[in-house]
């Protein structure tokens, strides 16, 4: 349990995980086409917590997006979420009650800085218990040396389902590029 | 499933010191994860990170933060470190960098930090480190690097790689 916990501490605060406690699942990079979308399927409920580790870019006509994810293809109303955020000059916070999607990343597009990827680390708790719903948090950002952002976010999925998938997705109009990459991890209790 | 988050090296100041370096960083893994607690000797200061010994202007920050009655948020464009936590004083603070897919020779490299300072800040950070090159070395530093993590400061890195 004291493993478990510090591995997700681990994320945004804490000691490490042992090593035994966290292991890697899947992977998926993103090749030369570029994906509308990428979907983690089949998760096995054999651990306690995941987390997702991203580097991630995408080619919307624009400086920024978000990416979004979806747990279970669940495009129903079903999602809350808060965020906390600063862009270098100001600071602000925003929530959305019953969305059909929560924020996983905060992304640069393709009039960004070439070469600028956004990173992001999602820790997603109990994602296998079948008695509550189920509760995301997201530290994410990209700088462009004078431009950028950094996010916290946090999320909910209002299902007590066994999550066995998630969906991430561009917000607005756009494909993950060329050596995005997703990661997978798996935590044990 | 292949186990991972392995500890790579840790360090513990036995002396004041303005630098602590991580070196010959294999690219076994997906990212590198340093975590650090401390405290600064001589000032109070932003604690950086710098790659494979580039003190030039290659860096970038954007970071938000909370001293317990405002937020604000600040950038620092062309600086000669990417920030991982906002203030480090005399008090104990910790930090935790995620430095992700380091060894690509493709991308920028970017990373983010979740400073906490006992009685100031807490924080969030996104760096920037404007080169494609693997990165095969890290030291962490207090601002510009004039001032010293006090004894007792501990740096430990760890590799996480992906399946």
């Amino acid at each position: 349990m004291l493993n478990t916990l510090a591995g997700i501490i681990a994320s945004s605060g804490g000691a490490a995980a042992a090593a035994n406690d966290y292991e890697s699942i899947a992977t998926v990079t993103v090749g030369s086409g570029g994906s509308a979308s990428v979907t983690f399927s089949s998760i096995p409920a054999t651990y306690q917590h995941l987390q997702i580790r991203a580097l991630v870019r995408d080619d919307r006509a624009a400086a920024i997006n978000n990416m979004t994810f979806r747990v279970n293809g669940d495009t129903g109303a079903n999602y809350t979420q808060h965020a906390l955020y600063g862009d270098g000059s100001s600071v602000g916070a925003f929530g959305n009650a019953s969305t059909n999607l929560t924020y996983g990343g905060f992304i640069p597009s393709a009039s960004a800085t070439a070469s600028v990827f956004g990173v992001t680390v999602i820790d997603i708790l109990d994602y296998a218990n079948t008695s509550k719903y189920k509760t995301f948090r997201v530290l994410s950002g990209f700088d462009a040396n004078g431009s950028g952002g950094v996010r916290l976010y946090s999320g909910l999925w209002m299902s007590t389902s066994a999550m066995t998938s998630i969906t991430f997705d561009s917000e607005t109009a756009g494909d993950f590029v060329q050596y995005s990459s997703f990661a997978l991890y798996g935590i044990k209790g | 499933m292949p186990s991972t988050y392995t500890p790579i090296a840790t360090t513990t100041l036995g002396s004041a010191t303005p630098t602590v370096t991580f070196s010959s960083i294999s690219g076994t893994y997906t990212d590198l994860i340093l975590v650090f607690t401390g405290s600064n000797a001589t000032s109070n200061n932003g604690l950086r990170l710098r790659f494979n010994s580039d003190s030039g202007t290659n860096y970038s920050s954007t970071y938000v933060y909370g001293n317990g009655s405002s937020a604000a948020s600040s950038v620092g464009a062309n600086t000669t470190g990417g920030q991982i936590a906002v203030d480090i004083n005399s008090t104990q603070a910790t930090s935790i960098a995620h430095i992700m897919n380091y060894s690509n020779t493709t991308t920028y490299k970017t990373f983010l930090g979740r400073g906490s300072s006992s009685g100031t800040y807490a924080d969030a950070n996104v760096s920037l480190w404007r080169n494609t090159a693997a990165i095969t070395s890290v030291t962490v530093l207090l601002g510009g690097g004039t001032s010293n993590f006090s004894v007792g400061s501990t740096f430990t890195l760890y590799g996480v790689k992906s399946a």
